[in-house]
């Protein structure tokens, strides 16, 4: 296995208006192999989206990147790259998916020519060679019809479509990397299914890697070979898929899969985790769950340890043993 | 690209309203007039020598009548056409182009640049427009037409640079402009073939809007003498010079009047029009 992407104590800050800055990302560590899935799971606000623009270089302003974090891209450090060099990695290195298909196209340009425009940004491909290789991809997106669909306006296309486009898009320039943030959240749950079948049929057959960003842990079994849980801006878990759905440990691992109906087994109530995620000025001190987990007990006030508790998985947890 | 057919669009938006639909009507049939009318009129400049000429009524061969210098009414309102719409046409031209550039700039770039370019444009706007034109046409004694243009546009775009910003803050927070910086998109790019291309509706609104207000400008410097100069036909000019006759030979100001007021009238309308056809909650 060939590393992709290394992300080492990632820190993304903003000012907090009192002239601290304050961690929104707080050093998040993953890395990513060739060809693997990554699943980062957490609540909106949990930093994931932010991890995920951090790795293009898009955190927005006046949000920063502290300088003793450390991306790197096999052999480039991205956070040393500016301008022209910086420019040639976004779309070439790593391709995005965003959220929601309904504002991430330009509602100006027909779709084929938003795809082409990724192509000529990395290629020496002519106009007539960039949108036959646009017509390509939306195919390859299962796509009826794609010399049509080419030609058309985002608004006259619809959601499943569109994020299908978004996906010939951040394909058009042969990324080793596709970031996909919440691909499928805007959509209909038929639909999710077909579009999370065509992200991983390209994986497999472009063998990128892929680092799926999602709240929905539903989405993660069966597409993810591993899956790390961000709570308040640190990854607080992280484990080969079937191992964390077989055995969650850290409680709020074990919080979320409370809270997701089972179709099997007794009937039981829904447990939510009780209150809300803290905003980043208001994250305690030592571990961040610690006002929700019904476990805490004295040492969580100060900052949890690394926690191997089986191959592949660990986490950010005073809990040991029998404990948990 | 994408944009060819916002014409037709919006063309069949603005049909669609009553009001668009006779500013149209009226619009082209200046805009005609003006560009096929004079071959088959008399020259405007044209003092005809012949005693009991001047400032004949209407009717009577000449169908606007003719001045106190016998020079046919028609012939130098249709002129007057020519010269106001193509001089309000490239000032508004200049000033769209600059106050887009400059309103893409701050909006996009922001921090100090933004704020920079805004002051400069808030202390410009603090100064009345007609007091700038005054000053900047006193150098000159007779003002060249290109100058005039010149300055009728580079005065005339604050306001557009205002709109224009405000419209790319509001594009900035879209996600397909992050997604174009994802594809690796510069800055120029993003500017001009992100941003600018969705500000052009409310633009288009702004430079139709714009036409009327320079029309009414250049009549009003024309009258002062610090317009169109003579003998070139102007609407304004028309009107200064007819103030003599205003009771003797009324028809030399009234038809340039109604030219203006209804050229004026018109683009109005047909900039309100543009904004209905451009807001989704209309069609």
């Amino acid at each position: 296995m060939s590393r992709v992407l290394e992300v080492e104590n990632l820190r993304v800050t903003f000012p907090a208006g009192d002239g601290r800055r304050v961690a929104a990302v707080d050093g998040v560590s993953f890395s990513l192999d060739r060809g693997e899935t990554l699943a980062l799971v957490g609540e909106s606000g949990c930093g994931k989206s932010l991890t995920s623009l951090s790795l293009l270089r898009l955190v927005p302003a006046p949000g920063r990147i502290e300088p003793d974090s450390r991306i790197r891209l096999a052999d480039t450090d991205v956070l040393a790259l500016e301008g022209d060099a910086l420019r040639a990695i976004r779309g070439r290195r790593i391709g995005m998916i965003f959220q929601d298909p309904m504002t991430s196209l330009d509602p100006v340009f027909r779709v084929g020519d938003q795809i082409a425009e990724g192509i000529l940004a990395h290629f020496p491909v002519s106009r007539r060679e960039a949108r036959e290789r646009a017509v390509a991809l939306l195919r390859e997106t299962g796509i009826p019809d794609p010399a049509a669909r080419a030609d058309a306006f985002p608004h006259q296309l619809s959601g499943g479509m569109r994020q299908r486009v978004m996906i010939a898009i951040a394909l058009a320039a042969e990324p080793e990397i596709l970031v996909a943030d919440e691909p499928t959240t805007a959509l209909d749950v038929t639909v999710q299914a077909q579009i999370l079948e065509v992200l991983d049929r390209l994986r497999a057959e472009r063998g990128m890697a892929v680092l799926l960003i999602t709240h929905d842990l539903g989405i993660v079994a069966g597409r993810a070979d591993r899956v790390a849980v961000m709570y308040a801006g640190q990854i607080v878990e992280e484990a080969p898929t079937a191992a964390l759905f077989a055995r969650p440990s850290h409680p709020y691992t074990r919080g979320l899969f409370g809270s997701i109906p089972r179709l099997t087994g007794p009937v039981e109530r829904l447990r939510p985790i009780p209150g809300t995620v803290p905003s980043p000025a208001a994250w305690p001190s030592g571990c961040r769950f610690r006002p929700r987990c019904p476990y805490a007990f004295e040492p969580c006030g100060r900052e949890p340890p690394r926690n191997d508790v089986g191959p592949g998985q660990w986490m950010r947890c005073w809990l040991e043993g029998e404990q948990r | 690209m994408g944009l060819t057919d916002l014409p037709g669009t919006l063309i069949a938006g603005v049909w669609r309203q009553p009001s668009g639909r006779a500013a149209l009507v009226t619009l082209g049939l200046i805009v005609a007039v003006a560009l096929a009318g004079p071959p088959f009129l008399p020259d405007p400049a044209a003092q005809p020598d012949v005693l009991g000429q001047a400032s004949l009524p209407p009717g009577s061969g000449h169908l606007f009548g003719t001045d106190p210098l016998s020079r046919d009414v028609l012939s130098r309102v249709v002129g007057g056409a020519r010269v106001s719409l193509a001089v309000a046409g490239l000032a508004v031209l200049v000033s769209v182009t600059i106050g887009a550039g400059v309103g893409l700039v701050a909006g996009y770039l922001g921090g100090t640049v933004d704020a920079v370019l805004m002051r400069l444009v808030d202390a410009a706007l603090a100064i009345p427009r007609l007091f700038i034109l005054l000053l900047l046409l006193a150098v000159w004694d007779r003002i060249p037409l290109g100058a005039l243009i010149l300055i009728m546009g580079t005065t005339g775009w604050f306001g557009t640079s205002r709109l224009v910003r405000g419209e790319v803050l509001r594009l900035k927070q879209e996600a397909f402009v992050t997604g174009a910086e994802a594809l690796g998109a510069g800055r120029a790019r993003v500017m001009f073939r992100h941003l600018f291309p969705n500000t052009l509706g409310p633009l288009l609104v702004a430079a139709t809007l714009g036409v009327g207000d320079v029309i009414l400008l250049e009549a009003g410097l024309s009258f002062l003498g610090l317009g169109i100069q003579p003998p070139r036909p102007s609407w304004g000019g028309m009107i200064f010079d007819a103030k003599a006759e205003l009771l003797t030979a009324p028809w030399t100001s009234i038809f340039p009047g109604l030219a203006i007021a209804a050229t004026v009238l018109a683009v109005n309308l047909l900039g309100d029009a543009l904004s209905g056809a451009l807001d989704p909650r209309q069609s």
